[in-house]
């Protein structure tokens, strides 16, 4: 503290609860939610205290009891789906962008100045700008439906080898000079030296790659038609439009709150590693 | 280019890198490529017919009042999102700078809405303001205010800048945040000797040197409403009520996906990619200049 000002610090403190409880209203809204029969989202105000559907709600939306979700598939499928979707976004990034962030800084070959650029052009194009054609790229090599061509057309993006290469170029030469004149190979360096020192990266790219992953919503639109592979996150708008005129609110609230978990648990968890990853980006 | 270039090989690069070039040129390079191509020519709706018409489609678009319409809800939905993202997250983070008690609790109960995905974010928003059972609805109804984003446009935009906004605190906040704590006590303490009150000295102090990680939000969040807001508008508005809030992005995916009408839709791809190439230029210019001082 500059100075003790009790009001001041009074009124920070007053000031960020408010913020929190503001920001956390939504939640408390779909919590509450999942605890009512669809029934009370009628006419009346929603209900804002918790009721006694609680479990139900749960045991009916994940094991799709009764079809409520109106697909065939349950959304614990849908779960597993999501998982495996962020899963091979955020370690198939991981691997591709260090091998090749790898090659760039270590290596001299023909044209690594075209790949470089080809490469970094990539950073500028966030896959709903170019959706179309994407789609019909995929389409024409047969991805449709398929774990392939939810994921594959989402690896491929900069920011990662971006990351990496900026990483390797802080690190100090005499640490691959001193590696090279021990008769160590370019493999065995990056597997001893450059792996154990970039773990901190790694874990801060996971998370906010998960997430990237996991909260995809145009694409697996898009490239799914086979209920098998519809994630958890797409599911929602079509529970929206499911019944006209009568929306399973109950049904809606209870699938976002579980397509909302995963990602906020691995937030929670990996806070440091997740905070700091978001501030490196930057640099 | 910076490199190290410390290992001889010829073969090993390659392999090296490439996964990542095969799948940038299968899934980026083409992909880009075909949208200029596409943009060139009218196609009917079945695929059957092609024509050549050179830059007709982008004449056409931005001739269209249609198109500039949809230009004015994205500019206006991105800076609402930014303005009012931004603004609530300064003053949390200003508030929270230095809160010593509970710190961390702070942090991590403001930071978690980042990992909730936009569309989820709108879904229990749009119930929220739902006017005959949504509880913001029922407040306003409290001062006489009927709600109802169904017919009403500006209405209807309220509820998509909020619900995007809302996820978008966080992200800001943490920025924001890592800021002030990087500006050295010695400053404050300074100007707190000569008098300056808590007010003034944020005003005065802080925010100027804040100005740089101002400037990259204002660019992150305003690529994220351009791009990354798709699901918040297609699972609630649907573009409506009259387009009100038909943003660009919006606008593609319609245009193409329902619309069928490729030609333009890719014209306005294109555009859309070289926006965001003006923005990262932009962007990069910028942390140029900020690694130089």
């Amino acid at each position: 503290m500059v100075e003790k000002r009790p009001g001041l610090t009074l009124l920070r403190h007053l000031v960020l609860i408010a913020g929190i409880l503001v920001i956390g209203l939504p939640i408390w809204v779909a919590l509450v939610a999942t605890t009512h029969p669809s029934s009370a989202f009628l006419t009346d105000l929603m209900p804002l205290w918790f009721g006694d559907q609680g479990l139900g709600n749960f045991t009916r939306v994940l094991t799709n009891e009764e079809r409520v979700l109106g697909v065939e598939v349950s959304a614990s499928w849908m779960l597993w789906n999501s998982f495996v979707m962020a899963m091979v976004i955020a370690v198939g990034k991981i691997v591709i962008s260090m091998l090749s962030a790898f090659a760039i800084v270590y290596f001299r070959f023909p044209l690594r100045r075209t790949c470089f650029w080809l490469i970094f052009v990539t950073l500028m194009l966030p896959v709903e700008v170019r959706i179309l054609p994407t789609y019909d790229v995929v389409a024409s090599l047969g991805m449709l439906n398929s774990y392939a061509g939810l994921t594959l057309p989402l690896i491929a993006s900069a920011t990662a080898t971006f990351l990496f290469r900026q990483f390797f170029l802080s690190i100090p030469d005499s640490l691959a000079e001193a590696a090279r004149i021990d008769g160590a190979g370019p493999m065995k360096f990056f597997r001893d030296i450059l792996l154990p020192l970039s773990i901190n990266n790694i874990a801060a790219l996971f998370v906010i790659l998960f997430i990237y992953g996991w909260n995809q919503y145009l694409w697996p639109l898009l490239v799914t038609t086979d209920e098998d592979y519809y994630t958890i996150v797409m599911v929602i708008k079509r529970l929206m439009t499911a019944g006209e005129g009568n929306v399973p609110w109950n049904v809606i609230m209870t699938t976002t709150v579980l397509a909302m978990l995963p990602p906020v648990l691995v937030v929670m968890v990996m806070q440091k590693f997740f905070v700091r990853g978001l501030v490196e980006q930057e640099k | 280019m910076h490199d190290k270039a410390v290992f001889q090989h010829r073969l090993l690069p390659m392999v090296l890198i490439a996964p990542q070039l095969i799948v940038t040129l299968i899934f980026f390079i083409w992909p880009a490529g075909q949208a200029i191509y596409q943009s060139l020519f009218i196609e009917d709706a079945f695929g059957f017919s092609r024509d050549f018409v050179g830059l007709d489609n982008f004449r056409y678009l931005l001739t269209d009042p249609e198109y500039w319409a949809s230009v004015r809800v994205t500019f206006m939905f991105s800076g609402l999102v930014a303005l009012s993202a931004m603004a609530l997250a300064l003053l949390l983070a200003a508030m929270a700078d230095r809160v010593i008690k509970g710190a961390t609790g702070y942090k991590t109960l403001l930071i978690w809405p980042y990992a909730v995905a936009p569309v989820v974010a709108a879904v229990i928003w749009w119930l929220m303001f739902n006017p005959s059972i949504g509880i913001v609805a029922a407040f306003m109804e409290l001062f006489g205010y009927r709600w109802n984003h169904y017919i009403n446009g500006g209405e209807a935009m309220t509820v998509v800048v909020i619900a995007s906004a809302w996820k978008q605190i966080s992200y800001n906040f943490i920025f924001f945040l890592a800021g002030m704590q990087a500006i050295p006590r010695s400053l404050i303490e300074a100007a707190a000797i000569d008098g300056a009150g808590p007010v003034r000295r944020f005003w005065q102090i802080v925010f100027p040197l804040l100005s740089p990680v101002a400037f990259f939000l204002l660019v992150v969040n305003v690529v994220y409403a351009f791009f990354e807001t798709f699901g918040v508008i297609h699972a609630t508005t649907l573009g409506g009520p009259g387009n009100a809030t038909r943003t660009l992005v919006y606008k593609v995916y319609e245009d193409g996906f329902v619309g069928l009408d490729m030609g333009s839709s890719a014209a306005q791809s294109v555009i859309l990619m070289l926006l965001v190439i003006g923005l990262t230029v932009l962007q990069f210019k910028f942390i140029e200049k900020r690694v130089q001082y």
